[in-house]
């Protein structure tokens, strides 16, 4: 155990459970229990357990919260109604990105509305400190970081729901994609959100830091006949990636904005004003001089990322930015970016540490869930 | 003959290696351990060399790929490699059930005994792991 490394709420159960822990943003987090492929399979078939209380938790207060949100974010949160989730991206002035999040508006039992913004680990301490200025204009915001006090836990799957609904006063089935509300479990608040990072239908919990053990013993009880299982970062990564989803500090950082990204829908560049909506605009109007892409390298080797791309003629026009064996394909599966130009190409080569292997574009996501 | 781990030499780098002696000539049989497969977890790729390539203690001669690393394999003694096992990156998970003999990687010709000094026996590499586990 490292000294300078936090731990989540539920540290105690992962090691009892022989969780491989590693560090990761600052937390010390299990990244797989048996095996990254037992725990993805188990999302895909059942579902799968996730602790995510490395998440940031920032909550939102006070009249003009939203007007402060809208300045931060691309996407428009002034009309999100209570129970509502969207995504979003924090840029900065250059439209380059410092942040992924979404952001719910909830009202407690008692009434009281605010807005809560979960950001990425890694950047957590950045995100509140580049918000903190901005907090001069809006008086009566305050802006409260609910990280320690709580923990964050994703069940994921497609029996996710329907096996954990018992669990809580509220039918959770009823809840729709990209809703969340404030809800119950023994008398305790409890927030929950139809919303995850795997691609398949599931929900999220935050709940107080010392309610966590209890209630992530209870959901995986719940779902002990159908298969439920804890999964740690490994599969949660392999995961995302079947999604097509970005990951901060791979397909996302303070060099690439969100349209290169193809996260086009996340942002609400007509008729608004924001941090980093001039550069936006102007990136739009020109169009992104990369593009985010799907690739299936030929053979049984992953390509990683930092690996080059190259064109049919031998050209550098790339790189690979996330690359993993895809269980769920039983095939390597890789997100890159390529020159805009090159965007449309159906083949490209891949340097896979000296080796030059092909590989197919193809779009994203490289999975996608069956829709009931 | 069943390989007996009890027998075999170990890098600190998690090779095994089964050094035999046939008309004057050393040679050695290379492999990974059972406490490398298992901290590997989930083996996806491995590359092998060609036959005929020189290599020294310590260099990488090959790579082995999990889901979520690329961990190089190091040639545990010097001298070149006469054979490679090429059934075996197309069925790595017997490489989990018999590490010490279905799973041999390679064999190599000894050049000399440059590198066997600093091989473990087993009970020295059992040490090793317990301390690392």
């Amino acid at each position: 155990m490292t000294a300078d490394l936090a731990t989540t709420p539920l540290d105690s159960w992962h090691r009892q459970a022989g969780a491989r822990l590693v560090p990761f943003a600052g937390y010390e987090m299990p990244v797989q229990y048996a095996s990254i492929v037992a725990e993805h399979q188990a999302c895909r078939s059942s579902a799968a357990l996730f602790d995510v209380s490395h998440m940031g938790r920032l909550r939102f207060d006070g009249e003009g919260s939203e007007q402060l949100l809208d300045h931060l974010l691309t996407r428009r949160i002034s009309d999100l109604p209570v129970g509502g989730v969207r995504y979003g991206l924090v840029c900065n002035e250059q439209g380059g990105v410092l942040d992924d999040v979404l952001v719910s508006h909830l009202e407690t039992p008692s009434g009281q509305r605010y807005h809560l913004m979960v950001v990425n680990a890694s950047n957590r301490a950045k995100i509140f400190k580049w918000l903190t200025p901005h907090l001069a204009d809006f008086p009566r915001v305050t802006v409260s970081d609910r990280t320690e006090l709580t923990a964050m836990i994703a069940v994921q799957g497609p029996k996710a729901l329907e096996v954990s609904k018992r669990l809580f006063r509220f039918d959770l089935t009823r809840l729709k994609y990209y809703r969340a509300a404030v809800t119950e479990q023994f008398s305790k608040p409890v927030i929950v959100s139809r919303t995850g990072y795997t691609g398949e239908d599931g929900f999220e919990l935050i709940v107080r830091a010392e309610e966590a053990t209890r209630i992530w013993e209870n959901i995986l009880l719940a779902g002990r006949d159908e298969g439920f299982t804890a999964a740690g970062l490994g599969a949660r990564d392999t995961l995302r990636l079947e999604a097509g989803m970005p990951l901060y500090g791979h397909e996302l950082d303070e060099a690439t904005d969100p349209l290169s990204a193809g996260l086009t829908f996340a942002c609400n560049l007509e008729g608004r004003s924001f941090i980093g909506d001039q550069a936006l605009l102007e990136i739009a109007a020109r169009g992104p001089s990369k593009t985010r892409i799907g690739l299936l390298p030929d053979g049984k080797r992953p390509a990683r990322e930092g690996c080059a791309v190259l064109n049919s003629k031998g050209d550098r026009v790339g790189v690979v930015t996330s690359g993993a064996p895809s269980p769920t394909l039983g095939r390597p599966i890789a997100m890159a970016y390529v020159q805009s130009a090159h965007a449309k190409d159906s083949h490209f080569q891949i340097d896979i540490r000296g080796s030059i292997v092909g590989a197919q574009s193809t779009p994203l996501p490289f999975y996608r869930r069956h829709q009931r | 003959m069943s390989r007996s781990e009890t027998n075999l030499l170990f890098a600190p780098s998690h090779e095994w290696a089964d050094i035999s002696e046939v008309g004057g000539e050393k040679y050695a049989t290379i492999g990974i351990s059972a406490f490398a497969i298992e901290q590997l977890n989930d083996l996806v790729y491995m590359d092998l060399p060609e036959v005929g390539r020189v290599v020294n203690a310590g260099d990488e001669f090959g790579e082995v790929e999990s889901v979520k690393a690329v961990s190089p394999l190091y040639s545990p003694v010097s001298g070149e490699v006469i054979e490679v096992h090429s059934e075996l990156p197309d069925q790595l998970e017997k490489l989990n059930e018999d590490p010490y003999n279905f799973g041999w990687i390679v064999k190599i010709k000894l050049r000399d005994d440059k590198g066997l000094g600093s091989l473990l026996d087993h009970a020295a590499y059992q040490r090793q792991c317990a301390e690392s586990a």
